[in-house]
């Protein structure tokens, strides 16, 4: 018997809850009837082949898909309690408030300084000492400080792929987003980069909620509290990564993630 | 199960597999030596359970460093890890029976030193206990190359008939010794030979569990009998 005074500890809320989501690219269907939902503070990894939907359906969390056209979402994507597919979303906050960072890393042909700032003044108006503590705040979460402090007026390009991919997730991570969209950030990236990068995502998710899409299956088993096995567009299994990486319950994800022929 | 994409996995994985059967017939005729030198007359088998210890020892050292370089190279996961793991576990059941074979052995020996034949051992019906373990192994280790896991529960629940039948050896030798303190040095090594073969029961009931741990994914060491059950329905 639990003593008396002890309170089951209540489940962490969900930062995204996705119910019945289909979504088209024209007459294609790229997902069929995905339902999840991402906790919040946690870190849930989308693994599958090529082509199988998770880079898809990472971008309908921000509706990243919106600026091309031909492409469309049904069904609910629900962050905290508001539906991201619904028209009347302010695209720009959304975005502010769901970070993303990209395959490559894209750095605005500007200093290291103005990389971070830009974004900022977008949503903020900062005194010029505030916004040299948010800077220095973001490139600190980022793990890039240190590197970087003495080359702030460099260009962001000048740095190192690694770098430079940090210097993405600090852009991201200075306008305060409660969740970050993580596309296959390590893979142009060398082993100590990438384990920066993966040191950087444990700690980040003590304040964000992070999701990444990643082709590395051993990354998604190293750094994920969950994860989501997708399979032409369909959600295969999704569990806890401990359970998934050694007991999977779908031969489908046993195959894949042992490495077998499907 | 589907092949690897790499066929060198396979390959690594098959490999691994092969020894550990090998072991494990290795340590089955182990015990059945043991036991025919025990109850029998044929010194030279005694030797041969001793000598042949080596070959055990070296098997579990070569499978322990199979099983790491798996996964040093290739970060198993799933079924591929459970067995990965589960071998590791396997090798050290597998030596220890080794160990109790060849502590049988040595007791035969012990006994001719002093001219006594344990014929006690007859008595209690030792010989038949040996046997049924060793049949056991054998039951696990098929289980085992098959992924088997309802095999491998009812070699859980065989052993608890050996532990009914160690107690009730135990309970035959003290009467002996009460009737007749003369037996007592010999009964207490024929009880010690039946401890063993206790054991090597518990051990092949360990590598029951491991099967069912490697097919099921349930880990079902130190539950109760149905929730064992359970586990090798993969519930």
């Amino acid at each position: 018997m639990p003593p008396a005074n002890a309170t089951p500890a209540a489940p962490p809320p969900n930062a995204i809850e996705v119910r019945h989501l289909n979504f088209f690219y024209g007459q294609f269907q790229g997902l069929k009837d995905v339902s999840l939902d991402v906790v919040e503070r946690k870190v849930t990894a989308f693994i599958g082949p090529s082509g199988c939907g998770k880079s898809t359906l990472l971008r309908t969390f921000n509706r990243m898909y919106s600026l091309y056209p031909g492409q469309r979402a049904e069904g609910e994507v629900s962050f905290y309690g508001e539906n991201v597919l619904d028209g009347k979303q302010d695209l720009n906050l959304l975005r502010a408030r769901i970070g993303m960072v990209f395959q490559k890393p894209t750095p605005f042909p500007m200093s290291v300084y103005d990389n971070i700032a830009f974004g900022v003044r977008l949503y903020e108006n900062l005194s010029r000492s505030a916004m040299d503590d948010r800077v220095e705040w973001a490139l600190t979460k980022a793990a890039l400080w240190g590197e970087v402090k003495d080359k702030l007026k460099q260009s962001g390009l000048s740095l190192s792929g690694g770098q430079q991919q940090r210097l993405c997730i600090a852009r991201s991570v200075a306008v305060k987003p409660s969740v970050l969209l993580l596309d296959e950030p390590t893979s142009a990236l060398d082993p100590i980069s990438t384990g920066k990068v993966e040191e950087l995502v444990h700690e980040l998710k003590k304040d964000y909620t992070i999701a990444i899409v990643t082709h590395n299956m051993q990354q998604a088993a190293r750094v994920s509290d969950y994860t989501a096995y997708m399979y032409l567009g369909e959600l295969i299994e999704y569990g806890e990564t401990d359970h998934l990486f050694v007991n999977p319950r779908d031969k489908r994800t046993q195959d894949y993630i042992t490495g077998r022929h499907g | 199960m589907n092949v690897h994409l790499s066929s060198q996995f396979d390959a690594d994985l098959d490999a691994i597999r092969a020894s550990l059967t090998r072991m494990g017939g290795l340590v089955e005729e182990q015990v059945r030596t043991a036991m025919g030198a025990f109850v029998g007359r044929d010194l030279s088998l005694i030797e041969r359970v001793v000598a042949r210890e080596a070959e055990v020892n070296a098997l579990e050292v070569e499978l322990d460093d199979a099983c790491t370089h798996l996964i040093a190279r290739r970060q198993p996961t799933a079924i591929d890890l459970r067995m990965v793991m589960g071998v590791g576990k396997v090798v050290t059941d597998l030596e220890r029976i080794g160990d109790e074979a060849k502590k049988v052995a040595k007791a035969k020996r012990k006994l001719l030193e002093r001219e006594s034949d344990g014929a006690i051992s007859n008595l209690v019906g030792l010989a038949r206990l040996g046997e049924e373990v060793a049949d056991m192994l054998n039951e696990v280790l098929d289980a085992f190359v098959r992924l088997d896991a309802g095999a491998a529960m009812r070699v859980v629940i065989r052993d608890q008939d050996i532990d009914r039948q160690f107690r009730a050896i135990f309970r035959q030798l003290v009467t002996y010794m009460m009737e007749d303190p003369r037996t007592i040095s010999t009964a207490l090594d024929v009880v010690f030979v039946a401890k063993s073969i206790e054991r090597m029961g518990d051990h092949t009931k360990n590598i029951a569990e491991q099967v069912i741990y490697i097919a099921k994914g349930r880990d079902v060491r130190h539950l109760d009998l149905e929730a064992k059950e359970q586990g090798a329905r993969g519930e």
